[in-house]
């Protein structure tokens, strides 16, 4: 399988790899996938008072692809609003990192991972 | 991408090299001897036709048979569709319409099995044991009076497990079916004398043995005789059984190749073994792996190993600099985990992350020292990036976690 | 060792630049197409560099062309999976019409087939081996589902006039096969002008290596595999691609497309020549009035035995054949002459001679010499023992 050069710079140096503390009341974090799909994608942002993610940490159990799509989401998180981050699209992902279609799931994870993470920290700061 | 040199070839299993002898023994039925062996009416037939029936007789020693048990076909798969429909087609009216194979054949076996089903026959898929071996207790309860044709592989590709042919063929005999054994994986490896082994009909390819691609054998035995109905009908070639033109430098390849496994198997098995435990030891050293398949009913070239918490094509993308494969060569342009080591009962996890080292002439201790510190530096990284291992390494039990459907 | 080869539409001779693109492939490339590696990546790039080369050589798309092992294989592949497919989409079991000069390749699968209820029925041929068009068009009259008519005869050299039996075909939806086998290299072969849906073509009738052949398809048809497996070649044809030899089947392809104007005056002229004579000689010659192949003349004296004149050659040091390399060891009188109408004792004197590029006209004057004093020797026995 031919991976696209940016799939594969973001293979061999994940960026923003490593874990959040998940009871911090300002991080959110989203498990997304199983095992058994050969893919699990654990996304974390955590947010500041102004609600802009100000860092992003990813780990994810998948193809390189997957891990690609999880470590380019987690540089384009930072820096950007909760609103802004929900609005990514899987199509956004899966264009930036030329994916085969193939592969278009990886992308499709991540997105759900953001969401998944978004929500979290929503259900969390609702409390 | 290239780095400057070539990754270590580490599968054997999935084709070997051509052995130089054999190329050299090749390359002169290209050029200059370069008749049909069917043209009866001048020498360059005659001597194309010599130099296949010397190879069907080295096939023919190679596997303790008579050379006139020999067919050859373009390949394995074409024997095991050979022998699979052309002995149920052949035998059914007498027999009946059950056939038994197991659920970790090659897809060679089980696809023209499929096949059958499609055209009436009923097929029996036995799950083998976590070890991989199938156990003669469950193929005697999967025989019903009606069943014509068993299938079994003498050594199965992914995971190297020998399989006791000897008892399943007597079974077989007991019960007047027809046995035929895919042994593509098996020459040059295990000691195979037909004389003696009960098996009908057996499957072999040269490019699992250093013999070019494109060329496979089927042996059908003439005492007790076997029928097959043909499956590729034409000029009459190889008693009827096969027609085609034979490819004449191709069979001299494979007839070479087998002389050479004859004379060197012994001594290059041991040689192997050496390396293959070498490899298990240092892989052995990182945590959380899994040996798929049985270690002492195994071929020495083969390794298999699942590595907990790491997926698969990743790992593979990690190991570039080694050549190995995730699953069988032919189904690994899917994304589906390897379905023999789910039919060995390992969790789909396990399954993913499996990879198939398997040795061969070439390889040298270097290559196998430096698959271990590869694959130690690369398990590391990537686990340093699996929520899975995390996870695991919190005490989390990951199969009692409910993960959302995907 | 005989030093002429005048037997080429058996097998060819491997050309130098073809084995030069295969020893690679042989040696230190020998990668399983299917492995994702790079030695399975650049087995899979070459082989689909052959792909291309062959789709080339005659019209096609890439796509359209699956590798097999050879022709009898293309040829059993086509009937046995047209028909197949016919039945999964539903439709009737009607005639498979073959030509009654077939290769047994074609029409063994044919008859074979009646088994599980198709009926194989025979196009008969005129005297100059052409398949007669009143009696295909009264055949179709009945329900049918496959045509299968061989582009240029592997005896005789003759040539079928195939767009017109497409049309008939196609009036009444009928799927078209020719084998092309012997016509590749040697005339033009174009698969959409010839309007065929299906078509088989090999690699060492040439200059490439036994062991590879392929069946093109119309991507209207709907085909079964013939073996199944490993799921390669789109999952029509399973089992490990036989690299070298698809390698050297494409490069075979690419020279005889570049060479087949050389090649069509060269072995016109001898064919020329060896016509002449042979006439002045008083020979038989078959399918004289049908457009031929340029390298092939099948040809008989009376009261001769064409094996016996065919093993004097031989010693003389040329390489000739009585009929097909297939049929070589039979005995039978050629069914392609019986077929034609020739009768019994004349098609057993049949000898064919089936020119190559690299032939001369030199050897071809050094064979009527010797064509004569054997022909002189045997007619003295022939009439002592009449």
């Amino acid at each position: 399988m031919a991976y696209s050069d940016k799939v594969l710079d973001h293979y061999e140096n994940p960026r923003n790899v490593g874990t959040l503390d998940k009871n911090d009341p300002t991080v959110g974090t989203g498990m997304v996938g199983a095992p058994a799909c050969g893919d699990v994608m654990k996304l974390q942002i955590k947010v500041n008072d102004a609600g802009i993610i100000e860092d992003a940490k990813f780990k994810t159990y998948g193809c390189g692809s997957a891990i690609a799509s999880s470590s380019l989401v987690t540089e384009w998180l930072k820096g950007r609003t909760i609103d802004e981050a929900y609005a990514i699209k899987n199509s956004d992902i899966a264009e930036e990192l030329a994916l085969p279609p193939v592969k278009i799931h990886c992308s499709v994870l991540a997105e759900d991972a953001i969401k998944a993470a978004v929500a979290d920290l929503k259900a969390k700061q609702g409390k | 991408m290239t780095t400057g040199r070539k990754p270590i070839y580490l599968d054997y299993s999935a084709t070997t090299p051509v052995d130089p002898r054999v190329a050299a023994k090749m390359i002169p039925y290209l050029t200059e001897d370069f008749g049909n062996p069917a043209s009866r009416s001048h020498a360059y037939g005659w001597v194309a036709e010599e130099a296949v029936e010397n190879a069907r007789s080295e096939v023919a020693k190679l596997v303790g048979a008579d050379p006139r048990e020999i067919v050859w076909t373009s390949g394995a798969t074409e024997s095991n569709n050979l022998a699979i429909k052309g002995a149920a087609h052949f035998y059914a009216p007498s027999k009946g319409k059950h056939i038994i194979t197991v659920a970790t054949e090659h897809k060679a076996v089980i696809d023209p099995v499929r096949e059958l089903e499609r055209e009436g026959f009923e097929a029996t898929f036995l799950e083998p044991d976590a070890n991989g071996l199938v156990s003669l207790e469950k193929f005697k309860a999967a025989i019903r009076p009606d069943t014509v044709l068993a299938s079994v592989m003498f050594v199965n590709n992914e995971i190297g497990v020998i399989q006791d042919i000897e008892g399943i063929g007597n079974i077989c005999r007991e019960n007047n079916i027809i046995f035929h054994v895919d042994a593509a994986q098996a020459t040059g490896k295990v000691k195979i004398d037909l004389e003696k082994l009960p098996v009908d009909l057996m499957s072999f390819s040269a490019h699992k043995t250093y013999g070019p691609k494109g060329i496979g054998a089927l042996f059908v035995r003439r005492k007790p005789r076997v029928r097959i109905e043909a499956q590729m009908h034409g000029g009459g070639h190889e008693r009827g059984m096969r027609s085609g033109t034979l490819p004449t430098h191709q069979i001299v390849g494979m007839g070479e190749a087998f002389r050479i496994a004859r004379e060197e198997m012994d001594t290059e098995n041991e040689r192997i073994r050496m390396l293959r435990d070498r490899l298990l030891k240092g892989l052995s050293e990182i945590e959380e792996t899994y040996v798929n398949g049985d270690l002492v009913h195994r071929v020495p070239h083969n390794l298999n190993m699942s590595f907990n918490y790491v997926e698969g094509e990743s790992l593979m993308m990690a190991v570039k600099d080694i050549a190995v494969s995730s699953g069988s060569a032919c189904t690994s342009a899917s994304l589906e985990p390897s379905y023999v080591l789910r039919a060995l009962g390992r969790s789909d996890e396990l399954a993913h992350s499996s990879i198939r080292f398997s040795i061969g002439r070439y390889t040298t201790e270097e290559d196998v020292d430096y698959t271990i510190r590869l694959m130690k530096e690369k398990i590391a990284k990537l686990r340093e990036l699996s929520p899975l291992w995390e996870m695991y390494k919190d005490g989390v039990d990951i199969s009692k976690v409910q993960w959302a459907a995907h | 060792m005989a030093n002429v080869y005048f037997d080429h539409n058996s097998t060819t001779a491997i050309k130098s630049e073809v084995l030069n693109a295969m020893l690679p492939f042989m040696q230190s490339q020998h990668g399983n197409p299917t492995s994702r590696h790079v030695f399975g990546r650049n087995a899979r790039d070459a082989v689909e560099t052959a792909r291309a080369q062959v789709a080339q050589a005659v019209g096609v798309q890439a796509s359209q062309v699956v590798f097999t092992s050879g022709g009898t294989e293309a040829n059993n592949f086509a009937v046995h999976g047209i028909t197949a497919g016919l039945v999964r989409n539903g439709f009737e079991k009607g005639q498979i019409l073959t030509s009654a000069i077939e290769h047994p390749c074609v029409s063994k699968p044919a008859q074979a087939l009646q088994a599980n209820g198709w009926q194989a029925k025979s196009i008969p041929v005129d005297e100059n081996c052409r398949a007669k068009m009143d009696a295909l068009e009264a055949l179709l009259h009945a329900p049918s589902s496959l045509v299968s008519v061989m582009m240029a005869n592997n005896e005789t050299g003759a040539l079928q006039d195939l767009p017109q039996i497409v049309a008939l075909a196609r009036a009444k939806k009928v799927t078209v096969h020719t084998d092309a086998v012997q016509a590749l290299g040697k005339v033009a072969v174009d698969f959409n002008e010839l309007g065929v849906n299906a078509m088989t073509i090999s690699s060492h009738k040439i200059g490439g290596p036994q062991g590879a052949g392929a069946l093109v398809l119309d991507k209207r048809v709907d085909i079964e595999p013939l073996l199944y497996g490993g799921g390669q070649e789109l999952g029509l044809r399973s089992g490990t691609e036989n690299v070298a030899a698809i390698v050297g089947f494409g490069a075979a392809c690419e020279l005889a497309m570049q060479n087949l104007q050389k090649y069509r005056q060269k072995t016109t002229a001898l064919q020329a020549k060896l016509d002449a004579a042979l006439r002045a000689m008083g020979a038989n010659v078959f399918a004289e009035d049908a457009n031929r192949l340029p390298n092939t003349t099948f040809f008989a004296f009376e009261h001769i035995e064409g094996e016996t004149l065919v093993t004097a050659l031989d010693k003389a040091g040329f390489a000739v054949a009585s009929g097909s390399a297939c049929s070589s060891n039979s005995g039978e009188p050629s069914h392609v002459l019986l077929a034609m109408g020739v009768a019994e004792d004349i098609a057993r004197g049949a000898v064919r001679v089936s020119f190559g590029s690299t032939n001369t006209a030199q050897e071809v004057d050094g064979f009527l010499i010797a064509l004569q004093q054997e022909v002189a020797r045997l007619k003295q026995y022939s009439a002592i023992a009449a």
